[in-house]
């Protein structure tokens, strides 16, 4: 760094001079007084990065019209000159780079204060038997609705969950040959699943905030998420045997005691009839029509609408069964109607 | 600055000032070493880094040199030729080409992000590149799977092909799996390695689900 090296030849004009900010010296001799004359100073000086480079190079220029004129009787007058150059050009230095550490400590301040992960630590800490526990859990409506449930505030197994239907969800698409004309298959299934465990969640919970309901985010974020463990095994076993029956059996058991789990501990931590309706009814309804959704929307459908133009003898819309792979496939769904016929 | 340590300084008058030579003031001196070596040297250094690695990761000892000194290259390497092999595969247009190519980057990095968070959070003592770059290193298993599977299915594509591609997948996967445990789950207080363990399987699973499923056209 040049910057001692300045000081060294700033203090050159006038001894005694320190490279301290804030603090200079009063024995300044060869001529200065010990006020720094500001009216020397032009507008630019020590204010800017971008100035420093315009005043090196006006100092660089001095140096070099000093070089060419006396050299020893004008010495003495050059090092003062210079001084008062250099001292200009130590304060902008100073300024500067005071600036700059003054910036880059608050931004670093400010990045480990937000981008923090730590923060999340807490939610995540659970035991394998915890996460198994809540997850048989979920299955299991509560039948104490006087008294308020309690919900731990985990974020492990929610996460998990939802990275879970996220990959059942690429199987489904992928079996179904479902074309994504604009974006990718994987942007939109995780944006399906994620934008639902979030956006749902926080209309829940402003609902929620509405109707006087006892609950906070990271609350509203487990209780969700632990209800999209019934998706995951709908989902699961309706993608790989395809009846529609059974579709409906497993949307109604299933979807339905998942259902019935959440709004029992919603209803528990809400007062009073009106806003119990409310907030139950509105997620009773969003989670079973989300399960309806994603067992539809990924249907294989023959792509009759587009093909229409080319092929008139295709049927519009129509349903085929999957056939990938064929092997296990007829295996499940021979196993599927044995069980059927014999029930 | 530099041309302000040509100031003439008169002999008479005390120089004062601190003279303390920074300690970053050698790294230059390094760079110019480096950077004047052939270019040749440069990317075989950096070549037989990753092969090391790749090494490691066929053989999963209780090395460290994979977490010590981690690189990107091999990962993005094989994320690339992943997503090529990829290329080509089901339905029928133009137009699916170019979303599974973007579709396998996004699974992998962004799979292995949600990983390396999640074991963060647990408590692991393993840094984000480091988790990075095992995760990615692990994915060569499944990448040599999906050679195979190209190859195979060059030969045919009925239930006995389908068997072999099955075999080999599934075992490459559990590889896959294995090693990155291996170097991972170390990490981790011994009561949370499934919590651990979880998301890796789920992550190699969707990868082995999308070589598994590839039909070529």
């Amino acid at each position: 760094m040049s910057a001692p090296g300045a000081a060294a030849a700033g203090g050159s004009g006038r001894s005694g001079a320190t490279a301290d900010w804030g603090g200079f010296e009063d024995n300044m001799q060869g001529g200065g007084s010990a006020v720094i004359d500001m009216e020397n100073m032009d507008d630019t000086s020590g204010s800017s990065f971008e100035d420093m480079g315009e005043m090196h190079q006006r100092m660089k220029e001095e140096e070099e019209e000093e070089e060419e004129g006396e050299a020893g009787a004008a010495e003495e007058e050059d090092g003062e000159f210079l001084g008062m150059k250099g001292l200009r050009g130590q304060l902008g230095r100073q300024v500067a780079d005071q600036m700059w550490q003054v910036g880059k400590r608050q931004a670093s301040r400010a990045f480990s204060l937000y981008a923090n992960i730590d923060i999340l630590r807490p939610y995540f800490d659970v035991e394998p038997v915890q996460v198994r526990a809540r997850l048989l859990e979920s299955m299991i409506p509560v039948k104490m609705i006087n008294f308020p449930q309690k919900i731990a505030g985990e974020l492990y197994g929610p996460l998990m969950l939802v990275l879970t239907l996220v990959a059942i969800l690429l199987h489904g698409m992928k079996t179904s040959d479902t074309i994504i004309r604009e974006g990718t298959l994987m942007g939109t299934a995780i944006g399906t699943c994620f934008g639902y465990w979030l956006g749902v969640s926080s209309f829940i919970y402003f609902l929620a905030y509405l109707c006087n309901a006892q609950i906070t985010m990271v609350q509203m974020l487990s209780l969700l998420g632990y209800g999209l463990f019934g998706h995951c095994i709908t989902l699961f076993v309706t993608y790989n045997i395809h009846f529609h029956s059974l579709f409906y059996i497993f949307w109604l058991g299933v979807g339905g005691l998942s259902t019935l789990r959440m709004v029992a501990v919603l209803v528990s931590r809400t007062v009073g009839h009106t806003q119990r309706l409310i907030l139950c009814g509105t997620l009773a309804a969003l989670h079973m029509l989300f399960l309806l959704y994603l067992h539809f929307a990924y249907h294989k459908v023959v792509e009759g609408i587009l093909d229409t133009l080319e092929g008139p003898n295709m049927p519009p819309f129509q349903r085929v069964a999957r056939d990938i792979p064929v092997v296990s496939n007829a295996v499940l769904n021979t196993t599927a109607k044995a069980i059927a016929l014999t029930l | 600055f530099a041309g302000l340590a040509d100031v003439s300084i008169s002999e008479d008058i005390p120089v004062e000032g601190e003279i303390t030579v920074p300690v970053g003031s050698h790294s230059p001196d390094e760079d110019y070493s480096t950077l004047d070596e052939p270019v040749k040297d440069t990317i075989m250094r950096d070549l037989k880094a990753v092969g090391k690695k790749f090494v490691h990761v066929m053989y999963p000892k209780k090395s460290s040199a994979l977490l010590r000194d981690w690189d990107l290259w091999g990962p993005l390497v094989l994320c690339v030729s992943l997503a090529l092999m990829l290329q080509g595969g089901s339905a029928d247009s133009k137009d699916d080409g170019g979303p599974q190519f973007a579709e396998v980057f996004v699974i992998i990095w962004f799979g292995a992000v949600v990983i390396t968070l999640n074991s963060k959070l647990l408590g692991g003592t393993i840094s984000f590149f480091q988790s990075l770059c095992v995760l990615g290193y692990c994915v060569l298993p499944l990448t040599v799977a999906m050679l195979v599977c190209r190859l195979v299915l060059l030969a045919g594509s009925g239930t006995v092909s389908f068997i072999i591609r099955l075999i080999v997948v599934i075992a490459m996967f559990a590889w896959s799996t294995l090693a990155s445990t291996a170097f991972l789950a170390d990490s981790q207080p011994p009561n949370r390695k499934a919590l651990v363990v979880y998301p890796i399987f789920l992550f190699y699973f969707v990868i082995s689900w999308m070589i598994l499923t590839f039909t070529p056209q």
